[in-house]
């Protein structure tokens, strides 16, 4: 069963079309990785599917959990407490890592799972420990964000999304906020959930690290998918012109 | 003038501080939850409360604190059995939670969206991350300006005499009268630094504990 199905999503801000009529779908356990220009609508499809932003046409289905249908050409999205529900079933992984400050890393990575998953706290507190030992920072638990590298606070940040046990994550960019030195922590990390067989859909401009760690990738600009497949195909030998171009244009650098 | 009539200063000074004290607690009781409550109001996206709230603090923080006491004091509150202190006292808090409104807005748009957004995608409610997320980090950000407000407030409650209230001003100027001599508004000048050197000591050690983090 898939995990996440998108059926013709569209999307506009104002008379601006960001997403024109894509569909894709992601199994259990499959890496899925968008690439694609500066506003080629990529972070606008990961913030539809995460319900930061609302889509205008369309539908997405978590499993059997429907985020919105398509009703005659518009989306309808289901009601406040569905919603919340399917928040469950995914984590998102922003840019700028967006960690509490006023909290320390195990606050971080106990608050959503004790107040909205009703964890209790013992529970809560003995998963991050095992989180934080998976992304290497067992040492930070009582650290504040500040005190911590930007590779490190991306760290705290999927242990983060992880501690709510989804059924997939996002990657927004995970790595366009660090230097190059801190970019190899964050991509051995997601190498290392790939391995485990988490099921993951990583935004990034890292075109190497695509093709190492994708099942499949999406290659999409001026809103549509241009073209999909497995990533030596796309990365590699792209048939389109349009991808053909953008790639080129990244081997130069 | 001898040590007796001094002593007798600063006692009649010290009981009309407690009138100022209370003035001043009462202000910040009424003040500081009604000023949260109409900020999220100014912020709301229902747009006749916005333009309802955005008169009231025009009004509130456009004109004299010391008309609105008048005001408030000979149009109604005082006929309908209020004291000259609690006329103050709800002058005084309709007054300030104006200005705390526009400190406590301020704090909330400064926090960046993508907290909000983490908390959304982590299924916080929008009460939860609000009082877990958001308004710890608030407190942190306001506390400058509502230090400048606080010791603001320590001496405009002098304005309270305009009405009858029997405070430090007040008193301070029926006895410089009596005594034909300024030494006691001197004195009611050291009365209001004290009180602002704790207000401003206080909200040192505040600053100082929120600062563990960044």
């Amino acid at each position: 069963m898939n995990v996440l199905n998108v059926e013709n999503l569209s999307k506009s801000f104002g008379n601006v079309d960001v997403l024109l009529d894509i569909s894709f779908s992601i199994d259990k356990g499959e890496v899925l990785s968008i690439i694609g220009p500066s506003g080629s609508g990529k972070s606008t499809l990961l913030r539809c599917c995460t319900l930061l932003e609302r889509a205008d046409k369309g539908s997405i289905r978590y499993g059997d959990t429907e985020i919105c249908r398509d009703v005659n050409g518009k989306s309808i999205y289901a009601d406040a407490e569905k919603q919340r529900a399917a928040k469950r079933k995914f984590g998102l992984v922003f840019q700028n890592f967006n960690l509490f400050p006023h909290m320390t890393v195990l606050q971080n990575l106990t608050e959503a799972p004790i107040h909205v998953a009703k964890l209790p706290a013992e529970q809560a507190h003995k998963n991050a420990l095992e989180l934080l030992e998976k992304v290497g920072l067992s040492d930070k638990a009582d650290s504040y964000p500040y005190q911590l590298s930007g590779g490190q606070q991306q760290r705290v940040a999927i242990a983060r999304a992880l501690a709510m046990s989804p059924d997939i994550l996002f990657f927004d960019e995970p790595t366009s906020a660090l230097d190059p030195e801190l970019t190899g922590e964050i991509l051995k990390v997601i190498k290392q959930l790939a391995h485990e067989k988490m099921t993951m859909v990583i935004v990034t401009h890292e075109m190497a690290f695509a093709r190492d760690v994708s099942d499949r990738v999406i290659f999409m600009d001026g809103g549509y998918i241009i073209e999909q497949g497995n990533p030596h195909d796309v990365i590699d030998n792209p048939t389109n012109a349009r991808t053909k171009a953008f790639l080129a244009r990244f081997n130069e650098d | 003038m001898n040590i007796d009539v001094l002593l007798n200063i600063c006692k009649q000074l010290c009981e009309a501080s407690l009138e100022t004290l209370s003035l001043f607690g009462a202000t910040l009781l009424i003040g500081l939850p009604l000023g949260l409550i109409l900020a999220l109001g100014r912020m709301s996206k229902f747009a006749p409360l916005q333009y309802i709230i955005r008169a009231y603090l025009l009004v509130m923080r456009g004109t004299p604190l010391m008309l609105q006491l008048i005001f408030f004091w000979f149009v109604g509150l005082g006929a309908m059995g209020f004291s000259r202190m609690q006329t103050a006292m709800i002058a005084f808090g309709l007054n300030y939670a104006a200005y705390f409104c526009e400190i406590y807005r301020g704090g909330i748009e400064s926090i960046p969206v993508g907290q909000r957004e983490a908390a959304s995608v982590l299924g916080f409610t929008k009460t939860q991350t609000f009082f877990k997320i958001i308004l710890p980090q608030v407190i942190k950000k306001v506390l400058p300006p509502m230090g400048n407000e606080f010791m603001t407030l320590v001496k405009d409650t002098s304005l309270a005499k305009i009405i009858g209230v029997i405070e430090i001003t007040r008193v301070a100027e029926r006895l410089q009268t009596q005594l034909v001599s300024i030494i006691p508004i001197v004195i009611a000048g050291v009365f209001y630094l004290i009180m602002n050197a704790v207000v401003s000591k206080c909200f040192n050690v505040a600053e100082k504990k929120l600062s563990y983090y960044r």
